[in-house]
């Protein structure tokens, strides 16, 4: 707990340093990753010896004191964030290098406060801090991601997440209202019943859900994503969502043993977001757009997963609950490394191409051999292809779903898990196929992705990293799980974790086995090969095109054509726009198709919405015509009623 | 433990024999003689002591993509039990480490084909994530049904007591529903008509073959045998669940379980002489039906 304040007190100290107008902004990076660090020993400790520690700083706050705490469940969180932080924090001194100096320590100044403020938010034991903390959260971000506002469209994406992020605020200040009604906002305090409980429940899922990304909450995740750097994209999709799965997760420790309905709305919000996410992700064309829809449909994983253990809970079953529930945290942390290795690897092909449009590039895993194998390993594992972390997690998240179904506890959720995530996996192995395929396979497709250079080797040196923790985390899943147990538990009804636990590590121990002699049998099918082309004539040709000897980049499959049948399956949802320059007469000159993919719920949803809430606040506009005598008697009238209120 | 590693040694003896069954019944029905029962051994030795020619567009991904792939349906191969011969390797979730390990073989195909930057492949990979997706769902539907069932998790498991009850309702109606969706994706899944035409070399219309052109070799042999291998694998998934093997005697069990994936062969063989390849659009609604047949299975077993 000491060391956490230190790293607080270090990365207010480095915000402060790069606020300032003077040279002293390149420590920025270095305050952001040694706090990180101690960070994440911090909670790895904790995490291996499951104190529960509390402070209580002597300081005086309205409504309440400064205490903060520490237990398993937050130490998961601080360990994410340490690990995530102090890597993004290196990968982006590569990434914003040779920028504008000033600009680049304001970033840095933004960067320390949003660590620090989500140190906070998880270390927060009282309602009022957690809720400034949050706040301050927001408000880096929306500085982060609107880093490049000169460029277009930047500024627009920022706005709609600080719009997002604060009506999600609004939800939260009501739950804590509802929560506090004795005149306590501290956690030890907090607890409702009955309807009140499952009305907290219900503003906890709309608040926390839009920082998370539930739909048809997600809207402002593919718009504020890719416009961010890279190591701030990396960093929000990482971990700053899952800060929002972590509020869900706080409160659920308040409101006592949840009931089945709980379970089943978040299995119905789960798969409805994991599918809708899928599908959106595979019909982008950018890549870091596609990586912020993948992070929609991966919390809908989760929540499909703590549905589950909700459900097992509800139904006393312990297996179903411990398995649900260590499937959610654990996805939690792997959706953490995959997703930030993805960004970390956008972010370098951006760098070394100018663009993340994925039919201008192409090829570039023979120039970029670092990045692009890391960006397979990740992409593998999102895919939850053995022998990877992805796969871990899912696999819990079907084991809860198949025992909820075989014990009869709840066997339509267990259906809709099942069904939901065999149609996600799927979609999700497209969608990944596609966007390692299309951007470092084949032959490039813009002069930008010929002339691809490699990146930093700080970059590489975090995204090799990353890749190499994806698989260690694939092959010791079992110790994945031993790590994330005692987090787990601070959820589940006291008698309910041991023996089932037990299954779980045998299970995991076998899956462990087999991950790594998959592995060794392809290394050693690899070295047979290696071994039987040894004396023979091994030739370099051109692709064989049936015949047709002058093929050229553009005649390869494009990101969209790759994924033209699926759309089709889902037109109805997806709802692509087509813009078609046909070919004309006799002699056509040229012809061009362009496909876009935009939200759904953005068109048919918040938009119309939006324009009847402008139109109802136009009525009001006479309200308010800027005369300085006007509001004078606003004022007035507006004090006279307080007084005959407060006489009266 | 000892039949269990006999039926892995008859599965990576016999696994090319299936093409060789499949391809004389669709001689037989077509009034020829076909060719020997041995001819993709042939073809396999014949491409092993080959060399090889690389597109230069390729990467190590495309030189790696079928010896990963050969390694996945090993796995897949060591977790698969046949009929009540247990699996050299089962637990509680082998089914589904069996069902990801052969996604992991999509995977890196698809990868591979990519890699090429030719425009068939490309075609063929695209068709081939389509499809996959949706098998995927019947594919496990269909083992939660029987899983739900027997109230297990492993396929051994799955397999052993899928029929201890005797033929009763619903366990029957159940394993019927699940081998008419099994045997579908397996087809899918497989590149076998109705979905996929395995004879054609150079059509627009294909999906698995279009997707290794430009493989030959050493590296063709590797990807013609796991295609083998895969075929046995769900083959015996699909055997185990669907025939009742009920005898004493462990070896007898096995034979007949080889016994069975001959006439699963044989059936094979016979679908494809009498069918059509569907219409590329038509594919994704044979597989939902696959799907809602799984469902059905799975709304008995809940009763």
């Amino acid at each position: 707990m000491t060391l956490l304040l230190i790293c607080l007190a270090l990365l207010l100290a480095g915000a402060a340093a790069c606020a300032l107008p003077l040279r002293s902004g390149v420590i920025g990076p270095y305050a952001a990753t040694g706090a990180a660090v101690l960070a994440s020993v911090a909670g790895f400790t904790t995490l291996i010896t499951g104190a529960m520690q509390t402070v209580t700083l002597p300081v005086h706050l309205p409504f309440d004191t400064l205490r903060l705490g520490l237990d398993p469940l937050s130490a998961l969180f601080v360990l994410l964030i340490g690990v995530i932080g102090a890597l993004a924090a290196v990968y982006g001194r590569g990434y914003l290098a040779g920028q504008d100096r000033r600009k680049t320590a304001l970033s840095w100044c933004w960067y320390n406060l949003l660590v620090a403020a989500m140190l906070l938010v998880v270390l927060a034991r009282t309602g009022f801090i957690f809720l400034v903390a949050w706040e301050v959260m927001s408000l880096a971000s929306f500085f982060l991601v609107v880093h490049d506002h000169e460029k277009s469209g930047v500024l627009r994406a920022g706005w709609i997440y600080l719009i997002a992020t604060h009506l999600g605020t609004a939800f939260l200040l009501v739950m804590f209202l509802l929560l506090g009604r004795d005149g306590s906002l501290d956690f030890a305090h907090l607890a409702a019943a009955g309807v009140s409980a499952s009305l907290v429940f219900a503003l906890a899922l709309v608040g926390f859900g839009t920082k998370a990304g539930f739909v048809p909450l997600h809207v402002w995740l593919p718009e504020a994503h890719p416009v961010a750097p890279s190591h701030v994209s990396a960093l929000m999709s990482g971990v700053m969502i899952k800060i929002g799965l972590y509020g869900l997760l706080r409160v659920l420790t308040f409101l006592g043993p949840p009931p089945a309905g709980w379970g089943w709305t978040l299995v119905s919000i789960g798969a409805v977001t994991g599918l809708t996410g899928v599908l959106f992700a595979l019909a982008q064309h950018d890549l870091k757009r596609l990586l912020a829809y993948s992070s929609v449909e991966n919390v809908g994983i989760i929540a499909l997963a703590l549905g589950m253990g909700l459900l097992g809970i509800a139904a006393g079953d312990p297996v179903v609950s411990t398995l649900g529930i260590c499937a959610a945290l654990l996805h939690v942390v792997n959706h953490a490394l995959f997703k930030s290795l993805l960004f970390f690897g956008a972010g370098a092909v951006i760098h070394a191409t100018g663009t993340d449009r994925m039919d201008r590039l192409g090829g570039l895993l023979r120039l970029m051999p670092r990045t692009g194998t890391a960006f397979l390993v990740g992409a593998a594992a999102i895919s939850a292809l053995p022998p990877l972390n992805g796969f871990i997690s899912e696999f819990l998240v079907y084991a809860a779903a198949f025992k909820a179904v075989s014990a009869g506890t709840h066997p339509w959720s267990g259906l809709v898990a099942v069904a939901g995530l065999a149609l996600i996996g799927g979609l999700a192995a497209a969608c990944f196929a596609k966007a390692f395929g299309i951007v470092f396979l084949g032959a490039p497709r813009s002069a930008a992705a010929v002339q691809a250079h490699e990146a930093s080797l700080s970059m590489n040196g975090v995204m090799v990293l990353l890749a190499v923790l994806c698989v260690m985390t694939g092959l010791g899943g079992l110790w994945m799980v031993r790590w994330v147990a005692p987090a787990a538990s601070q959820l589940l009804p006291p008698d309910m974790t041991t023996d089932a636990l037990q299954t779980l590590f045998d299970m995991l121990g076998r899956i462990g086995y087999a991950a790594l002699a998959l592995i060794a049998c392809a290394a050693g099918l690899y070295g047979l090969r290696t071994a039987l082309l040894r004396r023979r004539e091994v030739r370099q040709d051109e692709t064989w095109g049936c015949g047709y000897v002058a093929p050229t980049a553009r005649m390869q499959y494009s990101a969209s054509s790759f994924v033209q049948p699926i759309g089709v399956m889902f037109a109805a949802l997806l709802r692509t726009r087509h813009y078609l320059h046909a070919p004309h007469g006799l002699f056509p000159t040229g012809a061009r198709l362009h496909t876009d993919t935009p939200d759904v719920f953005v068109q048919s949803l918040f938009a119309p919405a939006l324009r009847v809430l402008v139109r109802l606040a136009a009525a009001f506009r006479d309200l308010q015509q800027g005369r300085t005598h006007q509001c004078i008697l606003y004022i007035v009238a507006t004090l006279l009623l307080l007084l005959i209120w407060h006489l009266g | 433990m000892r039949y269990a590693l006999l039926h892995i040694l008859f599965a990576l003896a016999f696994a090319p024999l299936l093409a060789g069954v499949i391809n004389r019944v669709k001689a037989f029905f077509g009034g020829r003689r076909g060719p020997s029962l041995l001819q993709l051994y042939y073809d396999l030795f014949k491409l092993l002591r080959k060399g090889a020619v690389y597109s230069r567009t390729t990467s190590w991904v495309f030189r790696a993509g079928p010896c990963i792939a050969l390694a996945a349906v090993l796995l897949a191969l060591v977790l698969t039990p046949l009929g009540t011969t247990p699996a050299l390797l089962a637990f509680p979730g082998d089914l589904l480490l069996v069902v990801y390990a052969l996604g992991l073989m999509r995977f890196v195909t698809v990868l591979a084909a990519l890699d090429t930057g030719s425009a068939f492949e490309g075609m063929g990979a695209s068709r081939e994530v389509q499809f996959s997706a949706l098998a995927e769902v019947a594919l496990l539907v269909g083992l939660l049904a029987v899983a739900a069932r027997v109230e297990a998790f492993s396929l051994s498991v799955l397999a052993r007591q899928a029929w201890s009850g005797g033929m009763a309702w619903p366990s029957d109606a159940i394993l019927l529903l699940v081998a008419a969706a099994l045997l579908v994706v397996l087809l899918a899944e497989n590149a076998r008509l109705p979905f996929d035409d395995p004879n054609t070399h150079l059509e627009l219309t294909m999906i698995h073959e279009v997707m290794i052109l430009d493989h030959g070799g050493v590296d063709l042999a590797m990807i013609e045998y796991a295609s083998a291998l895969k075929l046995w694998v769900m083959g015996a998934i699909l055997v185990s669940l669907a025939l009742p093997l009920p005898t004493a005697q462990p070896m007898l069990n096995l034979v007949a379980g080889l016994g069975a994936i001959m006439v699963l062969a044989l059936l094979i063989g016979v679908i494809e002489s009498v069918m059509a390849r569907l219409r590329l659009v038509r594919v994704p609604q044979l597989l939902v039906t696959a799907g809602i047949l799984s469902f059905l299975a799975v709304m008995v077993a809940m009763r």
